[in-house]
């Protein structure tokens, strides 16, 4: 019998093997490193980041290992979005994680095997390999919620997100089975063979299986009504960790919902597009309405990011070009004000402040560049011109309107109005009110400067001028038409 | 044994999991073992279909969930051992600090 050798290109996955090594280097460098080696281990990170990025940008079209593992155009921007979050926020937590003493080292290897597993499910091709990048990326998330061990509200942040990650885990573990079950297969193009092949009968197993891959899935980005955990969780985290998981496992996860249900299941899509479409409807609105009455700043981009994700969806139930493309389009500009908005959170935190919206108050004052910029992210978030943001909302809403989906493009209007209330009390605050005594006098170090201005700069210039981006993304989703 | 069998026990199983999340309000070790039973049940249900379809795909899947389900329970545990540490209970009713 002759032996069938796999097709095994190490190259594909060169971004994915640099960051594992890197990732176990630096777990015996944190072990057995000098007293001051968090900056070090950091810098490396840093730098190990950005080399991957590097190749990953050089890189072409190529699966290995049987098809479990693809590297495409899709992969490609999802990744480097990846690094991008990943190699911002760690910039940015510097001076955060010196405070909190979290400079061990083994915060950053977290991060790094966090990014490793997100790398994975953007490339999967396979529910195995999902299966593992996902487990990967949530169980350091899990530990890095948890890592101020000494306090209660990051171990009770730490234990929700497990348990109810675990849970979500499990959904789609049986989702998959069920999936496995029915069509033999784990391979994302064998599943959507053996879906065609059996044309006119649908077994109900397989859509149960769907229904419950992509209802883990949502717990994974927070979409309503999945998104309990989401406030308690970044409430509780150190700051740095709830800056870091507001975006990297939402890229991830909406990665792979993407070629899970456009490579494995579209045949199928009369069956998921209701389903995603009462998740985007749910999500607008927990995230509008719900984040009205939040006092804490953490717990209401919380909500803030339930909302996004709502808007996320809208694109992908749109299933046109245009609508594929405003999600990347999206998560590209939601990054960026995200980690603006969170660098101006862990500055203010250093007073012993800043967790309550009220500590807000009257920054104009006394900071008036932070004032601006803050103003800034918050406009963007809520979809003013000339911001990111608003061209953000405005590709969702166009891809809607081509789609001939009037009432969702009016509901995610409306909704947005709505949500424009809370990001506009923000900048009231900021704006209007009269600081307390003593407040704003920290010092601003260099990377959050250079982080700040980069997300501004990055904001305006995409709002206006949102020409190579658009261009980027419809590179990213022609592997999907 | 027909297939059925092998899947109305995976579903009762994982049935019983999350019931065992949703409703256990003593012990948060009890959680763990719903946790444990929900990837069990799934294990039963790939081996099964592997079974029956004459593909090892499945059982290789069970090789993977299981080691997973043993990191997950590692990980759930030390952070559940900090949490004890600081609060000196395990109960599911006083994780209330963060409202909601």
């Amino acid at each position: 019998m002759p032996v069938q050798m796999p097709d095994i290109n190490l190259v594909t996955l060169l971004p994915e093997i640099l960051i594992a090594l890197l990732s176990l280097v630096l777990l015996l460098k944190s072990a057995w490193g000098d007293e001051n080696r968090g900056g070090s281990i950091s810098a490396m990170v840093i730098a190990g980041v950005a080399i991957a990025t590097a190749i990953t940008l050089r890189g072409g079209d190529t699966t290995t290992f049987g098809g479990f593992f693809i590297n495409d155009a899709f992969a490609r921007f999802m990744k480097v979005l990846m690094f991008l979050a990943t190699g911002l926020v760690l910039f940015m937590s510097q001076e955060f994680m010196r405070r909190n003493k979290f400079d061990g080292g083994e915060y950053q290897v977290l991060t790094l095997m966090a990014l490793l597993g997100g790398l994975i499910m953007a490339s999967a091709g396979d529910f195995i390999i999902l299966y593992l990048g996902l487990e990967l990326m949530s169980l350091s998330i899990y530990v890095l919620a948890a890592f101020r061990r000494d306090d209660k509200r990051s171990n009770e942040a730490g234990l929700k997100y497990f348990v109810l990650g675990s849970m979500a885990s499990g959904f789609l573990l049986y989702g998959i089975s069920l999936i496995y079950g029915t069509t033999g297969t784990t391979l994302f193009t064998g599943v959507a063979t053996a879906l065609q092949a059996g044309t006119g009968h649908i077994s109900p197993a397989t859509v149960m299986g769907v229904i419950l891959v992509l209802a883990g899935m949502s717990f994974k980005v927070a979409a309503a009504p999945f998104h309990m955990w989401a406030p308690d969780v970044y409430e509780g985290s150190p700051t740095s960790v709830t800056a870091f998981m507001a975006v990297l496992p939402k890229i991830a996860a909406f990665a792979a919902i993407f070629r899970v249900l456009l490579v494995a299941f579209p045949t199928l899509h009369v069956q998921w597009n209701p389903v995603l479409q009462f998740l985007a409807v749910a999500s607008l609105a927990v995230g509008a309405v719900a984040a009205i009455g939040q006092t804490n700043i953490k717990r209401m981009l919380a909500y803030s990011s339930i909302g996004h994700v709502g808007f996320i969806l809208l694109g992908l139930t749109t299933h046109n070009a245009l609508g594929f493309q405003s999600v990347l389009v999206y998560l590209a500009i939601y990054i960026f004000t995200n980690v603006g908005a969170f660098a101006i959170i862990l500055l203010l935190n250093r007073e012993g402040i800043g967790d309550e919206i009220d500590d807000y108050k009257g920054l104009a004052r006394q900071r008036p560049m932070l004032a601006i910029l803050m103003a800034m992210f918050m406009f963007s978030m809520a979809g003013i011109p000339p911001l990111a943001g608003f061209m953000g909302k405005l590709y969702v809403f166009m891809a809607a309107i081509e789609a001939g989906q009037f009432g969702l493009a009016i509901t995610g209007v409306l909704f947005s109005a709505v949500g424009a209330f809370y990001y506009l009390r923000i900048v009231k605050l900021i704006y209007f009110d009269q600081p307390k005594e003593g407040a704003f006098t920290m010092v601003m170090d260099l990377p959050a400067r250079a982080i700040l201005t980069v997300a501004g700069v990055i904001i305006l210039y995409w709002g206006i001028f949102p020409g190579a981006l658009l261009a980027w993304s419809a590179a990213g989703v022609k592997v999907f038409l | 044994m027909s297939l059925n069998h092998f899947l109305f026990l995976s579903a009762a199983l994982f049935t019983i999991g999350v019931f065992g999340i949703f409703l256990n309000r003593r012990n948060m070790i009890i959680i763990l073992m719903s946790i444990e039973l929900i990837l069990l049940s799934v294990n039963i249900n790939f081996v099964a279909f592997s079974h029956y379809l004459g593909d090892v795909t499945g059982q290789i899947f069970t090789f993977f969930v299981m080691t997973v389900a043993a990191a997950e329970a590692a990980i759930g545990l030390a952070i559940l051992v900090a949490f004890f540490r600081n609060r000196s209970t395990i109960d599911v009713e006083e994780i209330d600090s963060l409202k909601g």
